[in-house]
């Protein structure tokens, strides 16, 4: 369609179904050199199921891939990589225990005779000095490096191979703002160099920044696809959804804050936090930003009984609890939603069901004699959960493991529902879903709190907690640098508060 | 894109128990099974018959006694290989007990089971509260049982004259002989467990996602605490009865045992990797193992091509499982 000199990579017509799905239903895009090509959708519009194809790891049933101007038909993943398409998947796949040296060559290494050479590193730094990210040290160890820097790893390998299309799986859902900036900066360059990238998001306002077209799917089926000049914010997530959203910054409850539910004194861990100590009462949604790595989760685990605390108070209704396991925890009312769903909230080979009373089965109502589960009971309170917060599933037997994202964090809510919470600590709730399920879940908090509950919500997106939180409290290092009004504050002054000034002392 | 809300009754009507997928790799199992027990039937007259099926329920019975705590254990995402040492210390220490200080025989029973269920705690104290590996901690009790046996009996059997004590590996009831029954309790017990109540919820919970279960406000310490003190406890109902079917508590009893059960296990369709299995899978799985080494001894295939056909079928079930597994994972 436009002069082919330009064009990396053209799909046509691709279909692609699985057991009970069809997938993608026809699709074509054009992708065009030195442009950032935006590809949204909701949860299982098929959005990876496309990345997966021109990656390598799917074969499309129908329709063609037209890369360079020759078809190609890709049978593995290094197949498509050795055509020049690399792929940044959301997680990581480096060795964490090898170099970022190591890493970059995997699969190369330079030998001398029967024996890795040492040339590697120096080799290495040849490659990063060449492609700008001198920042990198070769023999760095992998799991020494935060998740930007490893992110940084994975595009300087597919530099390092010549990649022509680089599919970024949403690259910025773990990055600090900050780093987010970098890595732009990064992505811009690239598009200098004349590179293709697939920027996959559900950060509808960072596409809006970083990317010239935009791709909306939508149930397998592409929607729209325009330059990002000719749509605004709202038509993408109309596009994407297909539903006005009910969504407002403005919907805060404006009654009445009650009494004191939880109180934190000084509360410390060495090398996490130190020295915190806050309120939060019935009826109130506290907010707490900063960036990765300021202790919030940290916190939060500790207040919990997660972690232990070294030394500070937690009161709560008025007396000194100490908290030693989330066990103690949960039989003081409180609940815990923690930040990273697949590590340490999913129970992958169980059923929605067994999901969703796991935490209310040791409180007793769920339980007779021996211990015997009451299974038609739980069943009740099961589907009356998926009613009431609409989770999207076949059955109460569904492994957990087949819904989607937003699903999935629903019924870990409808999990600490169940315990009928005084305090939910919510750490990333909406984090990897999709635009919907976040509105539905900010909905919700906001109807907790109503409901006389205090809530506490961690999250890295301000525009998230401006919308949700009565106050705000910023960390930052482990220490709190602010306690904000959400009314009387920006997101730019928090950003001021939560990030390090690199001009005051030289360094990071 | 809309399915609609499902209402209360809906769902309870839909909510039946497991994944079909775990169905599937269970036929598999059943299938396994099918397949031996037809060479089998070719292969000799002798293996299809009343007599010869009773014969092999007897000779699994034990297995299966000790694989049901397995199960659990291995649910957990561990491992306990003491189980064989188990059986050969508490069969000496039940024949000690009644022989040598002439305790009653069932005060001898209930004590060697308490004692090996004491035994099994150490392992779980050292596994949850101290943070070691399953497979190392157990190797090394598997290695210290076996030793605390031989040096109690001089190496040498113990004796074992009284009727009664005789007839928990020997008797019948009608036509049932007494181990298979106890198996049976074993196995019905152990299944309800599991499936029914919370704690066999926990065992999964445990093994599925340890950090999700201590922050779901499970006591994981305990749980795990339990798996490995059931197992010392079953392996002493085992170790018991396998002495009274010898005649004697016999500390060199048990060599094959840790294999044989963790086989059986995994056949079944438990994954090693934790969070998967059931009670019937370990039934079927038992009867493979104990199946093809009886169909074996029929055929007159010699010991040591039996050891060689076993890890076969075990390198064969895996294979099966794994294959489960991806299309689970679709």
């Amino acid at each position: 369609m436009t002069d082919n000199g330009k064009v990396v990579v053209e799909v046509q017509n691709i279909a692609k179904r699985f057991p009970g799905v069809q997938a993608l239903k026809g699709v074509s895009l054009v992708i065009e050199r030195g442009t950032v090509h935006a590809l949204v959708g909701e949860n299982g519009a098929g959005k990876s199921t496309l990345m997966k194809i021109l990656a390598g790891l799917y074969r499309p049933e129908e329709g063609k891939i037209i890369f360079q101007g020759e078809e190609v038909v890709f049978r593995n993943a290094s197949e498509a990589l050795d055509k020049g398409i690399s792929t940044i998947y959301q997680e990581l796949l480096l060795c964490p225990n090898l170099t970022i040296a190591e890493n970059i060559f995997l699969g190369r290494e330079p030998t001398s005779g029967p024996f890795l050479s040492r040339e590697i590193f120096a080799r290495c730094q040849r490659e990063l000095d060449r492609i700008g990210f001198s920042d990198l040290k070769p023999g760095a160890r992998i799991a020494d490096l935060t998740v930007a820097q490893q992110q940084m790893v994975e595009i300087a390998k597919a530099l390092a191979l010549d990649s022509k299309l680089i599919i970024m799986d949403e690259p910025t859902s773990s990055l600090t703002p900050g780093e987010v900036r970098h890595l732009f900066q990064t992505i811009r360059q690239l598009k200098e160099n004349g590179k293709a990238i697939i920027f996959i998001s559900h950060r509808i306002e960072e596409i809006f920044e970083i990317a010239d077209h935009v791709t909306v799917l939508r149930d397998g089926e592409l929607v729209a696809s325009t330059p990002i000049g000719e749509v605004t914010y709202d038509d993408v997530v109309r596009l994407m959804v297909n539903r006005e959203l009910a969504i407002s910054l403005s919907q805060r409850y404006e009654g009445d804050i009650g009494e004191e539910l939880l109180e934190v004194r000084n509360l410390s861990r060495k090398g996490a936090f130190e020295g915190i100590s806050f309120t939060l009462h019935s009826g109130e949604v506290l907010g707490f930003a900063g960036l990765i790595g300021a202790g919030r989760t940290e916190l939060m685990r500790g207040i919990f009984g997660i972690d232990p605390i070294d030394s500070g108070q937690v009161v709560i209704g008025g007396k000194a609890v100490r908290i030693e396991s989330p066990q103690q925890a949960i039989r003081l009312g409180l609940g815990m939603a923690t930040e990273d769903r697949k590590h340490d909230g999913l129970f992958s080979a169980l059923s929605v069901r067994e999901n969703m009373t796991m935490a209310n089965l040791g409180l007793g109502p769920l339980t007779a004699i021996l211990g015997f589960v009451r299974q038609r009971r739980e069943a009740q309170l099961a589907s009356s959960y998926v009613s009431s917060m609409d989770i999207r599933t076949p059955g109460l037997a569904t492994p957990i493991i087949s819904l989607s994202g937003g699903n999935q964090q629903k019924v870990i809510l409808s999990r600490w529902l169940m315990t009928n919470p005084r305090v939910l600590i919510l750490d990333e709730p909406t984090r990897g879903i999709d635009v919907g399920a976040k509105a539905e879940i900010h909905r919700l908090i906001r109807q907790l709190a109503q409901e006389g509950r205090g809530v506490i919500v961690v999250s890295s997106e301000l525009p998230e907690l401006l919308a949700v939180s009565d106050h705000i409290i910023v960390m930052r290092e482990g220490i709190m640098t602010a306690q904000l009004e959400t009314a009387d504050t920006s997101q730019e002054e928090i950003m001021t508060y939560a990030s390090i000034k690199r001009t005051e002392n030289g360094k990071e | 894109m809309t399915t609609p809300p499902s209402t209360p009754t809906t769902a309870s009507a839909k909510s039946g128990r497991r994944i079909p997928i775990e169905r599937l790799s269970r036929l598999g199992v059943l299938l396994a099974l099918l397949f031996f027990v037809t060479v089998f039937a070719i292969g000799s007259p002798r293996f299809l018959t009343i007599d010869n099926f009773i014969n092999v329920s007897r000779q699994i019975s034990t297995n299966f006694i000790i694989a049901c705590a397995m199960t659990f254990v291995i649910i957990t995402a561990g491992i306990d290989l003491s189980v064989g040492s188990f059986v050969a210390l508490s069969g000496v220490l039940m024949a000690g007990l009644s022989v040598n200080y002439g305790l009653p025989w069932p005060l001898a029973v209930v004590l060697t089971i308490a004692v090996l269920a004491g035994v099994g705690l150490l392992n779980g104290f050292a596994i949850s509260r101290q943070g070691l590996q399953p497979f190392v901690v157990t190797l090394a009790m598997m290695s210290i049982a076996r030793g605390l046996a031989l040096a109690y009996t001089g190496s040498e059997p113990i004796f074992l004259t009284n009727p009664t004590v005789l007839a928990l590996g020997n008797g019948y009831v009608g036509p049932v002989p007494v181990p298979v029954i106890i198996a049976a309790v074993v196995g019905v017990v152990a299944h309800i467990v599991l499936t029914r109540t919370k704690l066999g919820r926990y065992v999964y919970a445990v093994g599925g996602n340890e950090e999700a279960a201590r922050i779901s406000g499970i006591n994981v310490a305990n749980i795990k605490l339990f798996v490995y003190g059931l197992s010392g406890a079953l392996s002493a109902v085992a170790g018991t009865i396998m002495a009274a079917r010898l005649y004697s508590g016999n500390p060199t009893a048990g060599q094959d045992t840790a294999l044989d059960v963790i086989a059986a296990v995994v056949i079944g369709g438990t994954s090693l990797f934790g969070g998967v299995g059931s009670i019937v899978g370990t039934l079927l799985g038992a009867f493979i193992v104990g199946i093809i080494s009886n169909g074996l001894t029929i055929m007159n295939v010699p010991y040591y091509w039996q050891l060689v056909a076993k890890g076969l079928v075990i390198y064969i079930a895996m294979l099966i499982d794994k294959q489960a597994r991806s299309i689970r994972q679709r």
